[in-house]
């Protein structure tokens, strides 16, 4: 394995992060599931190569600096997603997973027949931008981000909507905003990898975005844990490199790959990390709860008197 | 005493079933209020008419002198009715402080910005709101728990924990639905001094729900008998307790508990 190879599977593994990262704010702290984000991922890169293909080379492109193509797709799939998210966030429960997996079909279908961006055929001469160093800035920031807003009211808002909706609505909480602010945060990053992949591959595809990319996202963001931006960020990182480096088994990689996830998810249901952060404040929490745990099972073991003081 | 709560002509039908059927009562403030009745009888469809959870069939609720009828729960919550559940709602997976934590964050008004950049603003309200938790937990004698998931907590605590994160929203006006379900003699007891004791140092009216007579008969001032939905009596407990109506609708149907 040489280096322009292992660069390559480090790249798509911090672009897919970037997506993981937003899902996990949706998925994994408030709750809601989504098989549709790849629709946002799609959006992304045909609005990022609209901004930076050359005119020279296609008919629909204009030109612009990466960076406006960043920021248009990362705008995009924003704006999209709001919309998205008026229609279907008082739905109940599992018919907003329904709508997205509705609205990604719909995207790809729309992408098959806009002539202009290649239709099903697909746009080459996407401009070949995406770097490593910059994949690894925005997953940095994108990380930074995301731990400060969850551990923040903000945050703890959407995982009260997670936990018990109801009372999170009786405690105050503004329950569709919250959700909305999720879904477009994880729209954006979806968006913005989305781009990057645009810019990766130097070719993109409506089919490129299908269901399978967003039950995959999905997959990495329960497979890392619910609620745990390590989790996500490993689970990425695994999840992406593992079907490459089983690339060598060739029609067995799926199975494999299918195995390895069905055997953590047995041995730990609650995902790689099961909700806890591999940071020092992280594993002091945990600690401090199994602690806690241990010393009320002990004062339950001790009689009932542990349970007296009610008043 | 003025009324800080009035429902009038409350109607709420579901389908051909009226569980609430033409209710009216005010709750004076600083009282505490007992809403009794048999299994159905549409207690706990009062508790959702007036946070909201339902929309009312008919009439109005009244607080504070403005009717809330039609308002989203989040809204009345943030006007001071807040309430507890007869089947536990807790947030399960969190700790017991950061269950009060995120129970605290009216108190707060930084944006996203702010929480993002880690702004002097997000600092300096974030610190008031672990306070605030810190210092219910410890005024309702929580804090050795203050780490434990909420879920592995004991059921009496779990009760008491949601009443303390109720009171994290200031309420004005506290809604109990059975607090007392599933507790011993003795811890019924306990809760019952608590209740009174919260409205006292909280300053609120309370609301509540049960079907132990003692906690009832003991510490409500005015109570509400409610049957298949209509308002059978009003009256000081002593009254109600000798009333035919309420002896008849009560019989064979609470001697359960
Ligand atoms: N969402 C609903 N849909 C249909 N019927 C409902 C709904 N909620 C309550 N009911 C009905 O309304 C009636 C009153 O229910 P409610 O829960 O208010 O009773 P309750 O007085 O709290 O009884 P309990 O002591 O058992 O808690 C019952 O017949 C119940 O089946
Ligand atoms: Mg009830």
């Amino acid at each position: 394995m040489d280096w322009f190879y292992i660069q390559g599977i480090l790249m798509l593994a911090g672009i897919n992060l970037i997506a993981v990262l937003g899902l996990s704010l949706l998925t994994g702290f408030t709750g809601l599931f989504s098989f549709g984000h790849a629709g946002f991922m799609a959006i992304g890169a045909y609005l990022g190569a609209f901004m930076t293909v050359s005119p020279t080379t296609s008919p629909a492109g204009l030109g612009l600096p990466f960076a406006v193509g960043v920021i248009a797709g990362g705008a995009g799939a924003g704006i999209v997603s709001y919309f998205i998210g008026r229609i279907t966030l008082n739905l109940k429960g599992d018919y907003f997973c329904i709508a997205t997996l509705g609205f990604g079909e719909a995207i790809r279908l729309i992408l098959n027949n806009v002539q202009l961006f290649g239709g099903s055929r697909g746009w080459p001469g996407v401009p070949y931008k995406s770097t490593l160093p910059a994949i690894i800035i925005v997953d940095i920031l994108a990380v930074i981000f995301l731990a400060n807003l969850v551990r923040s009211r903000h945050g703890r808002n959407m995982i009260a909507v997670r936990e018990e909706e109801l009372a999170a609505q009786i405690a105050g909480i503004n329950v569709f905003k919250y959700k909305m602010i999720a879904l477009v945060v994880s729209a954006v990053y979806a968006g913005v990898a989305g781009v990057f992949f645009g810019h990766y591959m130097t070719f993109i595809q409506p089919k490129m975005f299908s269901m399978t990319k967003s039950t995959e996202l999905t997959i990495i963001v329960i497979f890392g844990g619910l609620g745990s931006i390590s989790g996500s960020v490993l689970g990425a990182l695994l999840l992406t490199a593992l079907p490459e480096i089983l690339r060598a088994f060739e029609i067995w990689r799926l199975v494999f790959y299918g195995a390895a996830v069905i055997l953590i998810m047995i041995s730990r249901p609650k995902g790689l990390m099961g909700g806890m952060e591999l940071t020092p404040a992280g594993l002091r929490k945990a600690r401090n709860e199994r602690k806690a745990r241990i010393l009320a099972l002990k004062e339950s073991k001790n009689g009932q008197n542990g349970e007296a003081g009610l008043g | 005493m003025a009324d800080i709560l009035e429902i009038s002509r409350l109607t709420k039908r579901f389908g051909g079933l009226a569980a609430v059927n033409d209710v009216s009562f005010s709750v004076p403030e600083g009282g505490i209020f007992g809403l009794i009745g048999p299994n159905g009888a549409g207690k706990t469809t009062i508790f959702n008419l007036i946070t909201g959870v339902y929309s009312l069939t008919e009439g109005d609720v009244r607080f504070r002198g403005k009717s809330i009828s039609g308002l989203p729960p989040f809204k009345i919550a943030d006007m001071g009715i807040t309430r507890t559940f007869q089947n536990i709602r807790l947030f399960k997976n969190l700790t017991v402080f950061e269950n009060v934590l995120t129970a605290c964050h009216l108190g707060a008004s930084y944006s996203i910005i702010d929480s993002v950049l880690r702004l002097p603003r997000f600092r300096k309200e974030e610190k008031a709101l672990f306070k605030k938790a810190e210092n219910l937990l410890s005024i309702m004698g929580l804090t050795e728990r203050r780490d434990l998931v909420a879920n592995n907590l004991p059921y009496g605590m779990q009760r008491r924990l949601e009443i303390v994160r109720a009171l994290a929203l200031d309420p004005t006006l506290l809604l109990l639905d059975e607090p007392a379900a599933g507790m011993n003699p003795d811890e019924t007891e306990q809760l019952m001094r608590l209740i009174v004791r919260i409205r006292d140092e909280f300053k609120l009216s309370v609301l509540v729900i049960e079907h132990h007579m003692d906690l009832i008969m003991g510490i409500c001032e005015q109570i509400v008998v409610l049957n298949f939905g209509i308002k059978l009596a009003e009256g000081c407990a002593a009254d109600i307790s000798k009333d035919p109506k309420v002896i008849e609708a009560y019989l064979g149907a609470t001697e359960e508990v």
